[in-house]
């Protein structure tokens, strides 16, 4: 195996190893940065003794092996320390007593999931989360998160040891939540998923390849995810959601680059495969309790997906759940949407009805979309000399040049 | 990035000799783990090609041919289609796989569209003409 074969070989076995070690070493030690420390340590022994040494036939019980003997090392040693400091009246285990270090599969899987709840803890900020969790659980490098997300290493660096840092002052159990607490943190985890995967989607053609790579990470963490909480609707539509959008990678941009909208796509590339799999996913959150926001939107993302063509697009049904989605979610944006919906189904006068109320809210203010919309509507209304003072305050509130060119065009169109 | 893992036939399975119980189990087992780590997107096992057809096309010609087909080693018996960063991550997903006979499995990387970023004819610019709910981000 040549030297490039063999790093290349060696990352890809961090990346599948690294979630169940730090997972496992975290429940022994009951610190995540220990737990990666350790994990990484083992790593590094593997990276000296296995280019001479071959790589071992089950490398994952090799490196738990090496790291699980460093760690009991390190607790009779802080067990030690602590006797001699008299620390052991406030509680520690007396006589070195040993952690469970049994790792049936289903241990396995619940400690991932319990790192997940911890990365996700919502006394962390959502960037914190991020970095946490595609650390811990994507087995993504630092130097990896810091190319995706356009910044520097030492900014990540020092987002994940803050992180650390701030879930060890707080004292976060590792523990899957119950009760009332579980919904909050559930949906702490979905809204870190979600992130990562709008980071990854939004990315353009012109980008690190690591940035659009982000969808896919995020996509395989709501995917672990489903499989880890199978009876909770909201991971579910999370998962149909990103499953039907990315079924539309290769749709959405044109070859030079530009957006290519939705109702411009050719259906014909939209990936079959994702879109089945969005669709179950789907079927299994409404199978199990009222779609919350998520899957909401991948309802309605579905209703897109089941339209051969743009033509055939049940508007009706979009308008219901984004009728359901707004009682959901209080956003005017929601609203704006729905009025869009509207205006296919029934027509713009209807559209209208919805969409006037929404200029007197302050946060759609600068939203050039709004009037953009309505410039849309009141032309199809043939009310040109409306629409194309609707068109001219969308540009100037447009900020990018594919907007404003576009947003040019139309005025100038209800001139004819 | 996506892969298909293509397990090859042998003479047993082109016999329609079905695997064993335990057999079945271990690779559900291995499937399970695929699953739970979020990488599995589709797997299935196909039925003999006795069960098969081809079509061959050729200067405007179509032959069909009805299996079974001679060329066993060649042949599909079943599929995985994962997701996965490198194929040095298949190797090692996939090198712990359960087969309990002697047995070949090809590891292929799907296209991607910037493949053929050379030979597509550049589609006319976007026609950006309507606000559509892809859009207006929620």
């Amino acid at each position: 195996m040549s030297e490039a074969d063999l790093q290349r070989t060696l990352a890809a076995i961090w990346r599948i190893e690294a979630p169940r070690l730090i997972a496992h070493l975290t429940r022994v030690t009951r610190d995540v940065g220990r737990a990666e420390d350790l994990a990484a340590d083992a790593f590094v022994s593997a990276l000296a003794q296995w280019p001479d040494e071959g790589i071992p036939r089950n490398p994952g019980a090799w490196l738990m092996a090496i790291a699980k003997r460093r760690a009991i090392d390190q607790l009779r040693r802080d067990t030690k320390l602590a006797e001699k400091t008299e620390l052991l009246a406030h509680g520690l285990p007396a006589g070195g007593a040993e952690p469970d270090f049994s790792n049936a599969i289903e241990e396995i899987d619940d400690d991932v999931l319990r790192l997940m709840f911890i990365a996700c803890h919502p006394v962390l900020s959502p960037e914190a989360r991020v970095a946490l969790t595609l650390k811990l659980l994507g087995g993504l490098t630092t130097a990896e998160i810091a190319r995706a997300y356009l910044t520097s290493e030492a900014t990540i660096a020092q987002r994940i040891v803050r992180a650390k840092r701030t879930l060890s002052d707080a004292n976060v159990p590792f523990e899957v939540p119950s009760g009332p607490e579980r919904l909050r943190r559930v949906a702490s985890l979905l809204e870190a998923v979600y992130l990562i995967f709008n980071e990854g989607y939004a990315a353009s053609a012109g980008d690190d390849v690591l940035r659009p790579e982000l969808a896919r990470d995020a996509l395989r963490l709501g995917r672990m995810l489903a499989a880890l909480l199978p009876d909770e609707s909201d991971v579910h539509g999370l998962v149909a959601l990103m499953e039907i959008q990315a079924s539309r990678t290769s749709a959405r941009v044109g070859p030079g680059g530009e957006p290519i909208l939705l109702l411009d796509q050719d259906r014909a590339k939209w990936d079959q495969l994702q879109i089945r799999r969005g669709l179950d996913a789907l079927d299994r959150a409404e199978r199990l309790g009222d779609l919350g926001s998520y899957g909401l939107q991948a309802a309605i993302a579905a209703c897109h997906a089941r339209a051969h063509t743009a033509a055939q697009t049940d508007w009706r049904r979009i308008a219901d759940l984004y009728g359901d989605l707004a009682r959901i979610v209080r956003s005017p944006v929601v609203e704006l949407n729905r009025g869009v919906a509207v205006g296919m189904a029934d027509g713009p006068a209807a559209a209208l009805d919805i969409i006037d109320p929404l200029a007197r809210e302050p946060s759609l203010a600068a939203y050039h979309l709004l009037p953009s919309v309505r410039g849309d509507l009141l032309m199809k209304l043939h009310r040109f000399a409306e629409a194309r003072a609707e068109f001219e305050r969308a540009y100037e509130l447009a900020r990018n040049t594919r907007d404003k060119e576009f947003l040019l065009k139309r005025v100038n169109e209800c001139r004819r | 990035m996506k892969f298909m893992i293509i397990t090859k036939a042998d003479k047993d399975i082109e016999a329609g000799v079905l695997p064993t119980w335990e057999a079945i189990e271990k690779m559900l087992g291995f499937n399970a783990q695929l699953h739970k780590e979020g990488v599995l997107l589709a797997c299935e096992g196909l039925r003999p090609s006795s069960k098969g057809t081809r079509l061959r096309f050729d200067e405007g010609r179509t032959t069909i041919t009805d299996g079974p087909f001679a060329e066993t080693k060649e042949l599909i018996a079943g599929f995985w289609i994962i997701e996965a960063k490198s194929r040095e991550e298949v190797v090692e997903r996939f090198a712990s796989c359960p087969f309990d006979k002697p047995t070949t499995i090809e590891i292929r990387e799907f296209f991607q569209p910037e493949d053929f970023a050379g030979i597509v004819t550049p589609d006319q610019q976007a026609r950006i003409d309507t606000v559509t709910l892809d859009d207006l981000k929620v």
